[in-house]
């Protein structure tokens, strides 16, 4: 491993990611859309408040994973994979170069989608907005994290887009939005347990219920810390230097 | 320099279920330019592979530069070109070998890269992202960017597909001078008129060595008059 080299792979990966319009859209504007769309479905209601938090973590999660898996899925479709993996770089520098540059732009999302979100929808938490952009952009590294992983077992572009329905679908079915995680039949709820997604949501409603957070906050994000770096390191793990 | 570059005693290799190389030897001398050629489907492309340490093999040895292939100390002494044109299709020609330059280390990448474009005579593009380019362009942009660590070994995969006879000239007349600096290249071709271009000619079919031989022996033994003579008559005479 080698930290400059880590260095040189985010430049690079930032530098491809600024020139792409849409990708920028996707993880800048579509979120703040969604959030306009929800405030409005929500617009005589409380309920824009109770939902509108967790939603908020949730869509950088999912937009971050189908970008990062993409991303990278190019790498190995171009061939430049197989070139980096002729020069020094190792197989950690590079994964966590990705995580890098892709975590830097998660926390620009978190950054400005939770602004406005706050100023211009009025998006309102028991806890100070520091703590809800703290959840945002953990999520987003998440959803990073696991497209990193995610990618490696897919071969193709096409693959990768295939891969999240089914993987974070379900998540979302279990993550406590639609039925509270309690009160859902005991093995789904040990299955929510271990699911990343899940605490994501804790996460959210303790930011959002609470003025002060952090004891409700602690368990959940250290779940999140543990699936960011199990899912980095089996990222790199999964590289093959040698293949068929 | 006696020692070879490149020592491959037995190299087996099957991918997908399908046996590519069944025991393959070959040496490659130091500061040599070694064409390696055949039939499409001949497994030139996996022994580059193998040299570079990519490719997964079932058994034999690869010793490149004294080391085992895919040593970690070989990978800023060796440069590899693979078939297909692998660079960066949102970036420029320049940033493309830069970035290159940078993981090799090289002290000043800006420079390095400017000179490997300068090289392959595509100073005029270094500014255009790389999927505006024609497809020969894109193949010398990917052949600057494993120049730029000036390697002691080239593993070029099919550098000159696609270009003109004018710039053909111009590429191996660049390898004839990385040549005489010491670099050892494997160079792998399907152009015949190439073939005289090089040191020593290697001619591979179905996994199996029909000739390791240099290009005025090869004509002498099969009493062909080009090099597509000879390679036929050692293809015909391999099938009979
Ligand atoms: N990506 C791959 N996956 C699995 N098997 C492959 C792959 N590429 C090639 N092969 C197999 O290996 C054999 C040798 O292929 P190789 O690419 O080494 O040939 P080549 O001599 O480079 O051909 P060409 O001149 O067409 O580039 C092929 O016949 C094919 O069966
Ligand atoms: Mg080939």
């Amino acid at each position: 491993m080698n930290p400059r080299l880590t260095v040189v792979t985010a430049g690079r990966v930032l530098r491809q990611v600024l020139r792409d319009r849409r990708t920028l859209a996707l993880m800048l504007v579509v979120p703040v859309v969604l959030m306009c769309l929800l405030a409005w479905i929500y617009a005589d209601g409380p309920l824009f408040e109770r939902v509108g938090p967790t939603l908020l973590t949730v869509f950088p999660f999912v937009i971050m994973f189908v970008v990062t898996s993409v991303a990278t899925l190019r790498e190995r479709t171009s061939g430049t994979l197989e070139r980096l993996l002729t020069t020094p770089m190792g197989k950690g520098d590079l994964v966590l170069g990705y995580a890098l540059a892709f975590g830097l732009l998660a926390v620009v999302q978190g950054i400005v989608v939770t602004s406005i979100s706050g100023w211009l929808l009025g998006l309102d938490t028991e806890a100070s907005a520091v703590w809800l952009v703290l959840v945002v952009v953990a999520s987003g590294v998440l959803g990073t994290s696991l497209g990193l992983l995610a990618s490696a077992f897919a071969a193709t572009e096409f693959q990768a887009v295939q891969l999240m329905p089914a993987t974070v679908l379900p998540q979302f079915l279990l993550c406590g939005l639609l039925v509270p995680r309690d009160q859902l039949p005991r093995a789904l709820e040990l299955l929510s347990d271990v699911l990343p997604l899940s605490h994501v949501v804790d996460a959210a409603t303790a930011v959002a219920q609470q003025v002060q957070p952090r004891g409700d906050l602690a368990t959940p994000m250290l779940v999140i810390a543990g699936w960011i770096v199990v899912a980095l390191v089996l990222g790199s793990l999964t590289l093959r230097r040698r293949t068929p | 320099m006696t020692q070879d570059a490149i020592e491959i005693d037995g190299l087996r290799v099957t991918r997908r279920g399908r046996l590519v190389l069944p025991g393959l030897d070959l040496r490659v001398p130091t500061g040599q330019v070694v064409g390696l050629l055949g039939p499409s489907g001949g497994g030139k492309s996996t022994v580059m592979r193998a040299v570079v340490g990519v490719q997964e093999v079932e058994g034999g040895r690869v010793e490149v530069l004294g080391l085992p292939a895919g040593h970690p100390d070989l990978r800023h002494r060796v440069g590899y070109v693979t078939q297909a044109p692998s660079v960066y299709g949102d970036l420029t020609v320049a940033e493309n070998v830069s970035h290159f330059a940078r993981l090799l280390g090289v002290r000043d990448p800006g420079a390095a890269a400017r000179e490997a474009v300068e090289r392959v005579d595509l100073t005029s593009h270094a500014q255009s992202r790389t999927d505006a380019l024609s497809g020969g362009q894109r193949g010398r942009a990917s052949l600057a960017a494993a120049l730029v660590g000036a390697p002691e070994l080239l593993v070029l995969d099919e550098p000159t597909v696609g270009l003109d006879p004018v710039l053909r000239r111009d590429l191996w007349g660049l390898f004839r001078q990385l040549a005489d600096d010491g670099v050892t290249l494997l160079i792998s071709s399907h152009v015949m008129d190439e073939a005289s271009r090089c040191d020593r000619l290697v001619l591979l079919r179905e996994g199996e060595v029909l000739a390791d031989d240099t290009p005025a022996h090869l004509l002498q033994r099969t009493g062909a008059a080009d090099a597509e003579g000879a390679f036929l008559a050692l293809v015909d005479e391999a099938a009979a």
